[in-house]
C-alpha cells in the first residue's frame, strides 16, 4: 500500500470529524444540547484563526514545553537505560529495584508536582523531573524485556567463537535489546507532553500548560484548543522521529520477532 | 585417513567392560598420527533427578569426524556442551587436546547450533567474520580475514546480504564459515541441517562433505540422522534413550564416496546404515521394555 493510501482512512476519518464538530459549532447545536454559552464552544474554523492571529504566542510557549520535554526524555533514556543495564547484570539488584521501578509508576503525577515544585522551584527543574519519572518507566521496562531476548544458542555459539561476558553484552545483548529500547522511548515520548503539561500547572510563567491555563481561566477557549493542538502535533512529531530512527538503526526486528 | 575395516560393530552395551579399561584398548586401537583430539571417561550427566548421560566413554583421533546419532532428547546436545566446556559433567573426566579445564576447553572448541543463529543485524560476511571481530581486529581487518574463505564455500556474491535476504541452506552455509573461522581445532557441530527441507538438506550434506574433505579438523556431528551422520563421518556412536549410553560404535565405509547420491546407494554404507538402524530400534524396544 502506498503511503498515500495508508492515510487515506485515517485522514477521512479526522476531516468528517471536524466538519462534524464545525457544523455542530456553527448551528450551536451542542450549546443547545448541553446548555453552555456559545461562546465557549469554538468550532473549528475558530481555531485555525487563533492558531494563526497567536502564532507568534504559541510557537514561544511551545519552544518552552518543547525545552522540557527534550530535556526530561533525554533525561529518562539515560536513567533508564543504565537502571535497565543495572538490573539486568545483576539478579540481586533485579529482585531489589523492580518493584521499586514499578512502584514509581503509581506515583500520582499530578499530586507530585506541586511537590517538586515547591522543592525546586518555578524554573525548569520540577518539570524535566516530571517528564522523566514519567519516562522513565517505559523505558527502563521495554529494555530490561530486550536485553532478556537473547536466545540461550545465540549466547553459547558466541562463547565458544571467544566472546566473554563483556562481549556477549555489547556484541549480542545490546543490539538485541536497541528494538525494544525504541518502542519504549515511543511510548514514553507520546506521554511526555502530557507530563509537561502538569508539570506548568503546578507552577510556572510560560509554556503552553501554562497558556491553556491562562486562557481557561479567561474564557479564551479557541485559544485553548489552538494550544492542544501544538502539543499534539509535538507530541505526533516526536513519536514520528523516533519511528523513523527505529527504522534506521533497529529495522531488523520484524525478522527478531518471528520465532522461525 | 588411516586405513579402517569397512564397519565394525561393537555392541559396548553387551559387554559390560570397566569404564576406565575400554577405554585404554580403545585409544590405543584409534590414536591417529595426530593424536587424540577428544577424549572422554564415563562422562555422567544430570539435570536434577533427571539422569541424562550414564557413563560415554569416546576417544576421537585428531582430523576424525565422528557422528553421534540417538533418539530425541537423549542428551545428544548435552554431550557437545559438556566437550565444549560450556558444561562441566556430573562426573568422568573430558580432555579437548591437552586440556581438561572447562574455560581451556572454549578456547579450543566451536558449537554450530541448530539453528543457524546469525545476528539480523550484521551481514552475512561480517557474521562468518564473527570469531576474529570478537578477538580484537577491527571490522574491516575482520572481513578481510573471512573474505578468502567465504569465496571459497561459496558465498561471495552474499557478502554483503543480511540474513533475513538468505535462503535457509545459504544462512547454514554462513554459520558453517562462522564456525570454521573461529579457527578452533575441533568443530562441535549440533544437528546443524535439521531445519531444512529435504532437498536443500542433501545439497548442504555434500557441500558439507567437500568442505570437510580440505579442513584438517576434528568434527563432533550430532544428528538424528544415521544417513547423515554416516555420509558425513568417519565413525559413528549410537546412544541408547535417556539416560543414554553407547549401544554402537560404527566405521563408516571409507573413502567418501561422492556424489552424496552414489554414497549413500553403495553396499558397504547400506550394510551399516542396517546396523546402526537396529542398534537404535533395539535399543529403544529394550527401553520400552524396562520403563
Amino acid at each position: 500500500m502506498s503511503p498515500l493510501k495508508r492515510a487515506a482512512a485515517p485522514l477521512a476519518v479526522i476531516a468528517a470529524l471536524v466538519a462534524l464538530w464545525e457544523l455542530a459549532a456553527r448551528w450551536e447545536l451542542l450549546a443547545d444540547l448541553f446548555e453552555i454559552k456559545p461562546y465557549l464552544v469554538p468550532a473549528p474554523s475558530d481555531v485555525v484563526q487563533s492558531l494563526w492571529e497567536n502564532r507568534e504566542l504559541l510557537l514561544d510557549n511551545a519552544w518552552v514545553t518543547f525545552g522540557e520535554v527534550g530535556l526530561g526524555f533525554a533525561l529518562a533514556v539515560a536513567v533508564g537505560l543504565a537502571f535497565a543495564v543495572a538490573l539486568h547484570l545483576s539478579p540481586v539488584l533485579k529482585r531489589a529495584f523492580y518493584p521499586l521501578v514499578v512502584g514509581s509508576q503509581t506515583i500520582p503525577i499530578i499530586v507530585v508536582a506541586p511537590v517538586l515544585v515547591a522543592w525546586l522551584g518555578f524554573g525548569i527543574g520540577p518539570k524535566v523531573a516530571i517528564i522523566a519519572l514519567i519516562c522513565f518507566f517505559p523505558i527502563t521496562v521495554n529494555t530490561l524485556d530486550g536485553l532478556g531476548k537473547v536466545e540461550e544458542e545465540q549466547r553459547k555459539m558466541l562463547r565458544t567463537l571467544g566472546a566473554g561476558r563483556a562481549r556477549i553484552f555489547t556484541a549480542l545483548e545490546l543490539p538485541t535489546a536497541l528494538p525494544y529500547l525504541l518502542s519504549g522511548a515511543k511510548i514514553a515520548v507520546a506521554v511526555a507532553v502530557i507530563g509537561a503539561v502538569f508539570g506548568e500547572w503546578a507552577g510556572s510563567s510560560e509554556g503552553l500548560g501554562h497558556l491553556m491555563l491562562l486562557d481557561n481561566s479567561q474564557l479564551e477557549m479557541a485559544r485553548v484548543f489552538a494550544a492542544m493542538t501544538v502539543l499534539s502535533a509535538m507530541a505526533i512529531a516526536l513519536f514520528g522521529l523516533l519511528a523513523l530512527l527505529e527504522r534506521k538503526v533497529a529495522w531488523w526486528r520484524p525478522e527478531s520477532q518471528d520465532p522461525r | 585417513m588411516d586405513i579402517r575395516a569397512a564397519s565394525q560393530l561393537t555392541h559396548l552395551a553387551d559387554s559390560p567392560e570397566p569404564a576406565g579399561l575400554s577405554a585404554e584398548t580403545a585409544s590405543d586401537d584409534r590414536a591417529g598420527p595426530l593424536g587424540t583430539a577428544i577424549r572422554l571417561r564415563d562422562i555422567r550427566h544430570s539435570f536434577g533427578t533427571l539422569e541424562v548421560l550414564a557413563g560415554i566413554d569416546l576417544e576421537v583421533p585428531a582430523g576424525d569426524i565422528v557422528g553421534v546419532v540417538g533418539p530425541s532428547g537423549c542428551g545428544k546436545s548435552t554431550l557437545l556442551e559438556l566437550i565444549a566446556g560450556l558444561r562441566e559433567p556430573g562426573a568422568g573426566s573430558i580432555s579437548v587436546g591437552a586440556e581438561t579445564a572447562g574455560q581451556a576447553r572454549l578456547h579450543s572448541c566451536a558449537y554450530m547450533p541448530q539453528r543457524d543463529q546469525l545476528l539480523p543485524w550484521l551481514r552475512a560476511l561480517d557474521n562468518a567474520a564473527l570469531a576474529p571481530r570478537l578477538n580484537g581486529h577491527s571490522r574491516r581487518q575482520a572481513r578481510e580475514i573471512a573474505r578468502p574463505l567465504f569465496s571459497r564455500l561459496g558465498l561471495s556474491e552474499f557478502e554483503n546480504a543480511y540474513p533475513r535476504q538468505l535462503s535457509g541452506g545459504m544462512r547454514q552455509r554462513v554459520a558453517f564459515a562462522r564456525t570454521l573461522l573461529s579457527g578452533k581445532p575441533v568443530l562441535l557441530l549440533d544437528e546443524p541441517f535439521a531445519s531444512l527441507d529435504a532437498i536443500t538438506r542433501a545439497d548442504l550434506q555434500e557441500w558439507l562433505a567437500k568442505t570437510l574433505d580440505g579442513e584438517p579438523r576434528t568434527v563432533v556431528l550430532v544428528s538424528h540422522d544415521v544417513e547423515e551422520a554416516l555420509y558425513l563421518a568417519d565413525r559413528m556412536i549410537v546412544l541408547s534413550p535417556r539416560p543414554a549410553r553407547t549401544v554402537a560404535d560404527l566405521e563408516a565405509p571409507s573413502p567418501r564416496v561422492h556424489p552424496r547420491t552414489h554414497a549413500v546407494s553403495e553396499q558397504a554404507f547400506g550394510e551399516v546404515r542396517e546396523q546402526a538402524l537396529a542398534a537404535l530400534a533395539g535399543e529403544t524396544d529394550a527401553g520400552r521394555r524396562e520403563a
